[in-house]
């Protein structure tokens, strides 16, 4: 699915968090929103996700206006800097959840669902924690199980907000290469949030640069490298 | 030589620890005032209700006036209780989940029935619902009086009871924040799975605390209800109203038998949760580890 975010704004009382922004999301595309805190890159990500609304502007997802559509409707898998699991369910739970969560017509079987979070499991190579509960799971495990449950309803959309932010160096390879791995797997639109240049360098094939609610730069990362078109972003970047 | 060096004449503390006379003195005063604060008062309110044999107390407690009162008392925690329930859970709910002006000003008031005495509410009630009011006027007209009938008394109760399930809720749901809610969302969950799948089940012990307290309260509250009652006996009487009529009475007997009832069922509610925390143990456990 392609993205269109044609002028979005969005500010919060007298505070502008977003400047008008416009930006084209191509099929497929692993895309990173690079900037400092404060940037508007996941009061961007939020709007995509329907968690926010914008105060002007559109969002359209395969040429389709999208901007009013409810969060439940835009079937955007979602991970959450903190990764936000169902604490008192278990791993098999969370992953399940959203599958439970379709109306009686649509939803799978319960054989098929069990099915399902097997697969996925086994997608994020923890095919035995079905039982345990967030809280009896490692940082990196965590993050892996939100990403299962993200994948869980289908998405038309992977949404990751800081999906590294909580993690030691050593996890964080290891995982930027998972997310690589299941963003080749599912072939799906991927927009991750950070403010690590070297994560956004390695793993993105479109960089986004933002700074106080502006796209200061977008474009491949050896392209940002070699040709930083603002000071921001030559500052930024090295 | 060695050994005198390293040990020292006085043996080494952790910097929180405390020496041991201080550790027994502080256990003797915590002991000393949990037996004359509570554990006394029951035992002489026990002791005074079977002062006449338990036959003389189990009959006190089947005269028509204190059956009416006790019933009257579950009654009215039946109604008000599930009633401040939900009210306490939207309450914390608005506060919590939504960003808007007034919002310290709505706190205070949530906690306005703990710093108003109960029985300048009760005053309140009797001045709005009276018979001599617009409101309560027409109410009474049309058979349905609230001053001095169980309306009034329940509408007290709530009033009393009003913060503590808000109160309890309030800082568990800060503390837990949105993302689980809005992870629910973006999953396809509505608003009302939402609720009763991450929220109820994130908040259940924090509400049955608020419950319980609330409880008490609606079945202990005095002043309010003395205020609207008007006191008729096997009527408006709660328990804790006909206690201090049967006290003031000199019917020692049969007031401490109503006074320890009362206690007991208090208890009763302690107990029960005591019950919840055990059978849900390992659950509990898991929430502590994250």
């Amino acid at each position: 699915m392609h993205i269109e975010i044609d002028e979005i704004a969005k500010t919060f009382g007298a505070t502008t968090a977003l400047q008008p922004v416009s930006l084209r999301i191509p099929s497929g595309a692993l895309v990173a929103l690079l900037g400092p805190s404060g940037s508007g890159k996941t009061t961007l990500l939020r709007i995509l996700g329907g968690l926010e609304f914008p105060t002007s502007g559109r969002v359209l997802f395969d040429g389709q206006d999208a901007t009013g559509l409810t969060v439940q409707d835009r079937r955007a898998g979602f991970v959450f800097q903190s990764y936000a699991l169902f604490r008192h369910m278990t791993v098999f739970d969370n992953v399940a959840y959203g599958l439970n969560a379709r109306p009686r017509a649509s939803r799978p079987l319960k054989a098929e669902i069990a099915r399902r979070v097997a697969k996925l499991l086994d997608l994020i190579q923890l095919p035995d924690i079905g039982r345990r509960y967030p809280g009896q799971l490692s940082g990196g495990q965590r993050q892996r199980v939100a990403l299962a449950r993200a994948l869980a309803i289908e998405p038309r959309m992977l949404l990751l907000d800081e999906p590294f932010g909580a993690l030691d160096a050593k996890v964080r390879k290891e995982l930027r290469q998972g997310l690589r791995h299941i963003h080749d797997e599912t072939g799906l639109t991927t927009v991750f949030v950070t403010h690590d240049q070297e994560e956004a360098m390695e793993l993105a094939d479109l960089v986004v640069v933002m700074s106080m609610g502006r796209i200061e730069q977008i474009g491949k990362p050896q392209d940002i490298r070699a040709r930083p078109t603002t000071a921001f972003v030559r500052e930024f970047i090295t | 030589m060695s050994d005198a060096a390293t040990t020292p004449a006085i043996p080494l503390r952790a910097a929180t620890d405390e020496s041991p006379l201080v550790r027994r003195i502080l256990i003797a005063i915590a002991v000393s005032g949990l037996g004359i604060l509570v554990a006394a008062p029951l035992i002489v309110v026990l002791a005074e209700a079977l002062a006449g044999g338990w036959a003389a107390a189990v009959a006190s407690l089947s005269h028509h006036d204190a059956w009416s009162a006790i019933r009257l008392t579950l009654l009215i925690a039946i109604i008000a209780v599930p009633l401040n329930a939900a009210f306490g859970i939207s309450a914390a709910w608005f506060i919590t989940k939504f960003d808007f002006r007034g919002k310290a000003f709505l706190i205070t008031l949530i906690d306005l029935p703990f710093s108003v005495s109960p029985v300048v509410a009760g005053l309140c009630i009797v001045l709005m619902f009276g018979a001599n009011s617009l409101a309560g006027g027409w109410l009474a007209a049309h058979g349905l009086p609230i001053v001095f009938a169980v309306p009034g008394i329940v509408l007290a109760t709530l009033f009393v009871t009003f913060p503590f399930v808000a109160r309890e809720l309030i800082p568990v749901m800060i503390e837990q924040g949105r993302a689980e809610e809005e992870a629910a969302l973006t999953l396809g969950a509505s608003g009302w799975r939402t609720f009763r799948t991450v929220t109820l089940p994130n908040i259940r012990w924090a509400l049955l605390y608020g419950v319980l307290l609330s409880n008490a309260r609606a079945m202990g509250e005095f002043g309010a209800v003395a205020v609207v009652s008007g006191k008729i006996r096997g009527q408006t009487a709660t328990m804790p109203i006909t206690i201090e009529m049967l006290y003031n009475e000199y019917l020692s007997v049969a007031a401490f038998s109503m006074a320890a009832l009362l206690t007991l069922l208090a208890l009763v509610t302690l107990l029960l949760k005591g019950a919840l925390e055990l059978r849900h143990a390992g659950q509990l456990a898991a929430h502590r580890v994250q």
